[in-house]
């Protein structure tokens, strides 16, 4: 096996018994990346001489001499962050972003910048400004998104792990659909600062590693208060990889009947009812749970991360920092910059979100979506009184084909539908690969838990993936 | 002509710069006058990732001064965001408040004249400043600096309660003491560390219909305040008897015509797109955090002004003047500690030093003058050292050369002559100087007695006693 193949636990195994050096791991990474890159496209910006520095200035930690991607949305002192857009092209923000910093002092070491959906905002990282992703699996394919380019990295072994962002699936539905682990921690778990912010009141960082066991090591680092995130939750920080051994005897796991829905691929349907069986099969007791206001979940989710987004994108003025289209006066300055500088489903999603705020439409939309969210966040709560984690695809199908439904912007929503619940909750999700389409796609199976309760999410996840093969499967690049 | 009587309905939002040493989102300084965005950070210039993190300082500060306006403290408040593109808000929308203020239904009392008013308070709320654009010296381009980008302010809006402009600036005037006797906004108008807009509207007097409202801006200073509103007043009155319309509009004040110019009609008033500020959580003041609030507010003025008068027995007028800054009010009880008698203290407090601050333009924070240097002066009077009139020469002198009343008064010899013998002779040469005065005078034409005066202060160089100057001349001209 190479180096480049192995996650953060292989190598931490390897480079404790010093078996091999730091060296040895990232110069693997990046001939794997020299091999690869040009027709995966993962990467806005490989910073290969950052990683040196890193390297030589040798911090031990945790995550000594391991290879990390960052998704181009976090950011990263004296490196671009893009968001893949044309109006962050060229920003260096002159500050390091809390999660990143941290990961930095754990020693590891980071690879580049990943490719995204612009601002986050899509299923495919076909809206990104610069060129899309492939799937390791496919190239033919869409490695999901918004983090598709975090997921496609650690799929082809481009990295050791990598960070992705999630507002409604962001990291979980791209880790399904590349065959790796997705872990979208609880809203508050994980300081924002210095994450892009697309929709406030969901956005969440998280991991995205070749095992569940890898994800707890990487949130053990990541979790924790931030006194520059007020949304930081003061709540105590287990370790994490502890939860990743427990079995998963008597965990109740919920199957919500509103999930296995008609026109889901019966591909992705069976193998997450195979993968509940063999849950069971190992001590898991599976408890069907309903989340009646699951038909809601869309349109909800659309009002309330457009309005946060219209809002959030409103800096992008050209006036302090990023693209400037110079206009005849202030007003046409305005007009130009964000015409050129955003792509066409940012300005849909702006567009989306101020008409849902506007005077006389607020109530109607964002009051009423408001209300709605509370409504979901209650069945949740009602949910985990019968169950202990809640099972489900993570999307309805596998690894859709480039351009397929970039024409159809609703359709590309839907490929959101088992996922953005969870954001509009605030819980922990998890995506773990449950097995394979006929066609070799990797297909994710999705575990929720309840708030702070990532342990119970990991040790289910864990328990699962250690009964299984799926996670060692590795695409033929 | 119509006869109508019209009557003003006035609602003033006042905005108030926080006396906090760093912004309400950041840790960066507050300090004024400094260069361009040298006090800035990535949260106040709005960078991409980064987010707010309250000072508490501000809220406390709110907190504080809603307590002092009899408000009643919200258990949940939150921020909102009020969303708006101009180039000095970097962020593209201001932490503000919208729909769940900090504090909400107090009052405060006035009295412009007409006894004591009850003006409401709404509410008052926090939010964060903008920067500034810079249109000077940029050619053909405009310079922001967003030193002031994130100075916490309080927004206190009152009732439409306020029925002339004196009254609006009364009001505005005692927002202002209770403020600075907070110590939570330094009332800086001119610096713009207290600013006000107005929503003035007129109707027919008792109409319970409000008029339609026009809102007014750029009003820097009280004097601006009220002439704003008493030409804005004018205008909407001679608008309804002209028969024309009134807009609901915003106008700003134009010092230099003395008018109101419209801004912007209510057709290109702004969406702000208010919504829940998701960077931010909401706050629930715990109870025992506001008492220990309230147990640390100081004697506010309407109580100060009446302990002012049963106490020191101090007319109304001297009260509510010497209790309007907490300073002067405290350099005044100073006086009364160094054995000042409160009446004559006042008086010259008042008179004098008033009169010098004002041609100075200082404020009693910047007095050379001590309360102990009053006193002084007070005591040397009542001894009869010196007359109350030469007094006020070794006041001013006192006030510009900081030398204690004594050191003057040896200086230039401007000890009162009290002594018969030495004013007697005085008076007897001014009599023989002047035979043929003398002679009117005894021959009954009283009113020459105040040129005799006259003529022996002029001879004593203003230092002698006028009582005994009285008394012997009566007795001189009289012929004893």
């Amino acid at each position: 096996m190479e180096l480049f193949e192995l996650g953060i636990e292989g190598l931490k195994t390897l480079l404790d018994k010093k078996e091999v050096t730091p060296r040895e791991v990232l110069d693997s990474v990046f001939s794997r990346i020299d091999a690869v890159e040009e027709r995966v496209k993962a990467y806005v910006t490989l910073t290969r001489e950052k990683a040196e520095e890193m390297l030589a200035a040798g911090n031990t930690g945790v995550l000594s001499g391991i290879p990390i991607a960052v998704k181009d949305n976090m950011c990263t002192k004296g490196i671009r962050t893009t968001c893949s857009s044309k109006i962050l092209e060229n920003f260096i923000a002159p500050y390091e972003s809390t999660v990143t910093e941290r990961l930095a002092k754990a020693g590891s070491v980071f690879t580049g910048k990943t490719n995204l959906d612009e601002f986050a905002m899509g299923s495919s990282t076909e809206n990104s400004a610069f060129f899309t992703t492939k799937n390791p699996w496919d190239l033919g394919r869409i490695p999901g998104g918004s983090s598709g380019g975090s997921a496609a990295a650690v799929a082809s072994g481009e990295c050791a792990a990598a960070l992705g962002s999630d507002t409604g699936g962001s990291i979980r539905q791209p880790a399904s659909l590349c065959g790796v682990v997705g872990l979208k921690p609880t809203y508050g778990r994980v300081s924002r600062y210095g994450l892009v912010a697309f929709a406030s009141s969901l956005d969440q960082i998280g991991p995205i590693t070749k095992t569940v066991k890898d994800a707890a090591i990487m949130l053990n680092i990541m979790a924790g208060r931030d006194p520059l995130d007020s949304t930081s939750a003061p709540v105590p920080v287990p370790d994490f990889t502890k939860a990743a051994g427990m079995d998963v005897k008597g965990i109740r796991v919920g199957i919500p009947k509103e999930y296995f829905i008609e026109g889901m691929d019966p591909e992705v349907e069976k193998a997450v009812k195979d993968a509940v069986k063999k849950m069971e099969s190992i001590g898991a007791i599976p408890v069907e749970v309903s989340l009646p206001h699951t038909g809601y979940a869309v349109a909800t989710y659309y009002i309330l991360a457009t309005s946060e987004a219209s809002s959030n994108l409103a800096r992008y003025d050209g006036v302090k920092y990023g693209f400037r289209a110079g206009g005849k006066d202030l007003l046409d300055t305005y007009l130009q910059t964000r015409a050129q500088g955003f792509g066409p489903e940012v300005k849909r999603r702006i567009m989306l979100g101020t008409y849902a705020l506007s005077a006389g439409y607020y109530e109607a939309y964002y009051g009423r979506a408001q209300q709605v969210r509370t409504l979901i966040k209650r069945d949740f709560e009602e949910a985990f009184k019968a169950a202990d984690v809640i099972a489900t695809p993570t999307s309805p199908t596998a690894a859709f084909k480039i351009g397929e439904k970039s024409a159809d912007p609703l359709q590309m929503y839907l490929s959101d539908i088992f996922t953005i619940s969870i954001n509009l909750a605030g819980l922990p999700g998890i995506s773990i690969p449950c097995g394979f389409t006929g066609g070799g796609l990797p297909i994710g199976l999705q575990l929720i838990g309840r708030h702070f309760d990532e342990e119970t999410v990991i040790r289910a996840a864990h328990a699962y993936e250690q009964s299984t093969e799926w996670h060692k499967k590795r695409p033929s690049l | 002509m119509s006869t109508i009587k019209f009557e003003t309905v006035i609602g003033l939002e006042v905005h108030a710069q926080l006396l906090t040493e760093s912004k309400i989102f950041c840790g960066c300084s507050t300090k004024f006058g400094l260069p361009p965005n040298s006090q800035t950070c990535p949260v106040c210039t709005g960078m991409p990732g980064s987010l707010p993190v309250l000072n508490e300082k501000a809220l406390l500060f709110t907190i504080k001064t809603g307590l002092a306006t009899n408000c009643s403290i919200s258990p949940f408040s939150r921020f909102a965001r009020k969303n708006y593109f101009y180039p000095d808000l970097p962020k593209g929308y201001q932490i503000s408040q919208y729909e769940l203020p900090v504090c909400e239904h107090g009052h405060v009392d006035i009295n412009a004249g007409e006894g004591t008013r009850r003006i409401g308070i709404t509410r008052i709320h926090i939010e964060e400043d903008a920067g500034k654009n810079i249109h000077e010296g940029a050619g053909p381009y405009s310079f922001v600096d967003l030193n002031r980008a994130g100075v916490p302010l309080m927004e206190i809006v009152s009732e439409p309660d306020l029925r002339n402009p004196k009254e609006a600036s009364a009001y505005m005037r005692k927002l202002r003491a209770i403020l600075r006797y907070i110590g939570v906004c330094d009332g800086n108008m001119e610096q713009g560390s207290l600013r006000c807009d107005a929503n003035i509207s007129v109707r027919p007097e008792g109409s319970t219909r409000f008029g339609t409202k026009v809102e007014l801006k750029n009003m820097n200073s009280f004097k601006f305040v009220e002439k704003a509103l008493e030409y804005e007043v004018k205008r909407q009155i001679s608008a309804i008897k002209n028969g024309e319309p009134i807009f609901q509009e915003t106008r700003l004040w134009d010092t230099v015509t003395g008018t109101t110019q419209s801004m912007r009609s209510k057709e290109e008033a702004h969406d702000y797109r208010y919504f829940p500020e998701p960077d931010l959580v909401p706050f629930m003041p715990a109870k025992e955090w506001v008492e220990d609030i309230r147990s640390a507010i100081p004697e506010l003025p309407d109580a100060r002004r009446e302990r002012f008068i049963s106490d020191y027995g101090l007319p109304e007028y001297d009260a509510e003047l010497l209790t309007s800054e907490k300073a002067l009010a405290e350099w005044f009880e100073e006086t009364l500690k160094l054995g000042a008698q409160p009446k004559a203290a006042s008086n010259w407090i008042m008179g004098e030093l008033m009169r010098l601050f004002n041609e100075d333009g200082i404020s009693i924070e910047e007095s050379p003058m001590t309360p102990a240097g009053l006193v002084e002066l007070l005591k040397l009077i009542d001894a009869g050292t010196i007359s109350g009139k030469i007094a006020k020469t070794v006041f001013e002198d006192m006030y510009k050369s900081r030398k204690t009343a004594a050191e003057i008064i040896k200086e230039k010899g401007l000890v009162q002559i009290s002594g018969t013998e030495e004013l007697g002779a005085v008076i007897d040469q001014v009599i023989s100087s002047n035979p043929g005065e003398t002679e009117r005078c005894r021959a009954g034409e009283e009113k020459l007695f105040g040129f005799f005066v006259g003529q022996v202060m002029k001879a004593t160089k203003g230092k002698g006693n006028p009582a005994v100057i009285n008394e012997l001349l009566k007795k001189k001209l009289a012929g004893q």
